[in-house]
């Protein structure tokens, strides 16, 4: 992230014209590279839209069909892309509609800058219309905001924004832009901002801590990597297959971490956390140094902390001091960008292997075939499961495709299984677990990869939050492929209901409309699967359309999720049925 | 590890509109009782100190740290047990007139408090107090039987014993 920063340090646009803050505020997304946004228009943005109207060769509006919409198409791009997402609402409703979007950034380090018109500067606090205290609002979700009420703030604090958006651990910013600062004319120059002088992006590398946490991996005999989404986002995934590789250390991920590392990758050893995989969980507590990289050690991660890795020394990669002995405490922090600290790391960690471990982990992939993936993914009983049909995705993408999901049962489902090539392939809610993600989400991935499939997994209540996107893609004709995996349940509250309420379910059932009829009613390819033999054909006819498609599957109704760790259980409890 | 002390928060920041709000949100969100806060300027040019009493264990006060120190207008946070901090509060009372005319007693309490008259009329006078809370305290214990008409107790200030090594990092 920061060899970007340096990179373009010295491109500075300088063009001193007059201008009126609206144009200012395109003239800045065009100075940050920004080409594309997403949004809604409405009265408090008006001349902001009357601007992207006159630069619409230069700058892609889309307009989604809902400001939340907004928000999860502008993560998605980012997630993508590695690049700051935008997107743009109007006053009051517009400005509170992104605040889920904005929370979910916040809690997944997604860089983003969000944009928002507000009522003129004389009315401010006397209850306008759509006059909401946006900033008073999003303070608690975002890494920034600010309230600009003078056109000749615009350019500083643009720059600021896109910054701190991308800079250090990302996250989401948001700029509130009074009416009249949009109309005031002043005269405009736009230079990069490269530091604030109270914010230090990424914290000084510690050689002695590297060094310290170098000796604690060679010294181990039984040494366990977790990686989470700071190799995604420091791009360090070269650099963390060198480093796992050269120290022979199995390797899992957590949700977020996915597709950084290869998934047939011999020392990768799957995710772990609630609904990870058997041996990851089980032998985190049987680990002796156990080596955090770019993770936060979530609650569902680490089910009960008082036992979790009590055993094992801990060294923690991590770009976000706060972060550090937060959750767990570390006997090394090694504090920095993930890149840097692991390209620094390298020559100080020996050569070796660790056969006879990696052996304890293959061993519990066994029993977790045989007790759950089996079933999963060949089953014999009539009734589809979601794990074929993520089998099925996964024949038909080679691995290559980005998969985005919402939140549930078939979240944690395609995250089991799905495979990955490449990088930044896994676009999930992972922290804020926002049903309504996806769908929106996979068409700002989409936008920001059009060379790659996107396909979308979704479950019907999620879909349903922010079906209305359908609209959008109808509109951008964005190649997007829709899975809606359908058990006319929320299931993962429906599975909860079964395993600790003794059945009682209350409210999850789901009367579902006709999706396949809604779908061709916003003139999409759509098609129904509910028996096993037609499965893969038309899984295969989706991946080739060249145009968005949908794809319903009836999906048994009462599956369960496995293996998973019960709250306030030990990962050394993950149970397998 | 888990028995909660009071520590003075000192927070040197940018001076922002909101920044307060984001500070004060990071211990409403974790359900924690601010004792006392005060914002005001620092020893350096243009950066406000907030200084702020809560108590907490030992624990929550470095995770939060941590979280103010995040806050991208937060240019260095240190806390400070109550050994190392010299701390002052300052409390206003306001009195009636009559109670210096017919009381003898007061005018040793003023003396004795080490408070002050700032204000006097026929009506009223103010005293002034600065001390620990404890002497703020005792003071509104005795001046209570002779009737307060109104009182008020700033937010405590607090100096450290050790150099805060915040004006070598903005250089």
């Amino acid at each position: 992230m920061e060899t970007r920063e340096k990179k373009s340090k010295k491109e500075e646009i300088k063009t001193n014209v007059t201008v009126s803050g609206a144009e200012a505020v395109v003239k800045c997304l065009l100075a940050e590279g920004v080409d594309i946004l997403y949004g809604y228009p409405g009265g408090a943005i008006m001349p902001v839209y009357d601007e992207l109207y006159k630069y619409k060769d230069k700058l892609n509006h889309v307009l989604t069909r809902h400001e939340q919409g907004a928000t999860h198409s502008a993560q998605g791009y980012a997630r993508a892309t590695g690049k700051v997402g935008v997107a743009m609402a109007t006053s009051g409703p517009g400005a509170t509609n992104l605040i889920t979007g904005i929370a979910d950034a916040q809690i997944d380090s997604t860089p983003m800058v969000c944009i928002t018109g507000q009522v003129a500067s004389h009315l401010l606090g006397s209850d306008a219309f759509q006059e909401t205290d946006i900033v008073g609002i999003s303070t608690p979700v975002t890494k920034w905001n600010y309230q600009i009420t003078k056109a000749s703030e615009i350019p500083e604090i643009f720059a600021k924004a896109f910054y701190i958006a991308r800079s250090g651990r990302p996250g989401p910013v948001l700029i509130d832009i009074t009416k009249d600062a949009q109309f005031e004319q002043f005269e405009f120059s736009y230079e990069k901002c490269t530091s604030v002088r109270s914010y230090k992006a990424i914290p000084e590398l510690n050689i002695e801590a590297v060094k310290e946490a170098a000796n604690l991996i060679n010294e181990a005999k039984k040494p366990f990597v977790i990686w989470g989404q700071g190799i995604v986002l420091g791009e360090a995934e070269e650099e963390f297959k060198e480093f796992i590789e050269k120290a022979g250390i199995p390797s899992a991920s957590t949700l977020l971490g996915l597709s950084a590392l290869p998934t047939k990758h011999p020392l990768h050893v799957g995710m772990v956390g609630m609904h990870g995989n058997y041996g990851p969980n089980k032998l985190t507590n049987e680990c002796d140094v156990l080596i955090a990289v770019g993770m936060r050690f979530d609650d569902r991660v680490t089910g009960d902390l008082s036992r979790y890795a009590k055993q094992a020394k801990v060294v923690h990669f991590e770009i976000d001091p706060a972060e550090i002995d937060k959750n767990v405490k570390a006997n090394v922090a090694v504090l920095g960008n993930a890149k840097e600290t692991l390209k620094t790391i390298l020559p100080f960690v020996k050569e070796n292997m660790h056969k006879e471990w990696l052996q304890e982990f293959r061993d519990y992939d066994a029993t977790e075939f045989d007790k759950v993936i089996k079933k999963d993914l060949y089953p014999t009983k009539e009734g589809l499961t979601m794990g074929e049909v993520i089998k099925e995705i996964n024949k038909a993408s080679q691995g290559d495709a980005i998969v985005v999901t919402d939140v549930g049962q078939h979240q944690m489902v395609a995250c089991r299984y799905a495979e990955f090539n490449q990088t930044k392939s896994n676009i999930t809610s992972g922290g804020l677990g926002t049903m309504g993600f996806a769908l929106p989400a996979a068409i700002g991935a989409k936008m920001g990869a059009p060379e790659r499939e996107v396909v979308a997994v979704i479950g019907d209540g999620g879909y349903q939050m922010t079906i209305q996107e359908l609209g959008t893609i109808l509109q951008t004709k964005a190649a997007v492929k829709i899975v809606v995996l359908n058990n006319e349940f929320l299931g993962m509250v429906r599975q909860w209901q079964q395993l600790f309420f003794d059945k009682r379910y209350a409210s999850t059932e789901m009367t579902n409309p006709d999706f396949v009829a809604i779908a061709k009613g916003y003139h999409l390819k759509a098609n129904r699967v509910t028996k096993r033999e037609e499965l893969e054909n038309v899984v295969q006819e989706m991946m080739q359309s060249e145009e968005a498609y949908f794809l319903e599957v009836c999906v048994e109704k009462e599956g369960n999720v496995f293996p998973m760790i019960a709250t306030g259980s030990s990962v050394s409890e993950v149970r397998l049925s | 590890m888990s028995t909660k002390n009071t520590y003075t928060v000192s927070i040197y920041t940018e001076n922002n509109v909101g920044l307060l709000n984001r500070i004060s949100a990071i211990f409403q969100r974790r359900h924690m009782n601010i004792e006392s806060i005060n914002s005001s300027k620092s020893e350096i040019k243009n950066v406000s100190r907030i200084t702020i009493l809560v108590k907490i264990t030992e624990d929550q006060m470095k995770k939060i740290i941590g979280q103010i120190e995040k806050q991208v207008e937060v240019i260095k946070a240190f806390y400070h047990s109550e050994e190392e901090t010299i701390y002052q509060e300052s409390c206003l009372f306001k009195l009636n007139s009559d109670l210096l005319i017919e009381n003898d007693e007061i005018q040793m309490i003023i003396n004795q408090s080490k408070s002050r008259v700032i204000n006097i009329n026929k009506d009223f006078f103010v005293l002034e107090k600065s001390g620990s809370k404890e002497e703020v305290e005792e003071l509104y214990q005795i001046l209570k039987k002779h009737g307060i008409m109104q009182f008020v107790r700033s937010g405590r200030i607090a100096i450290t014993k050790e150099e805060m090594k915040i004006s070598k990092m903005l250089d």
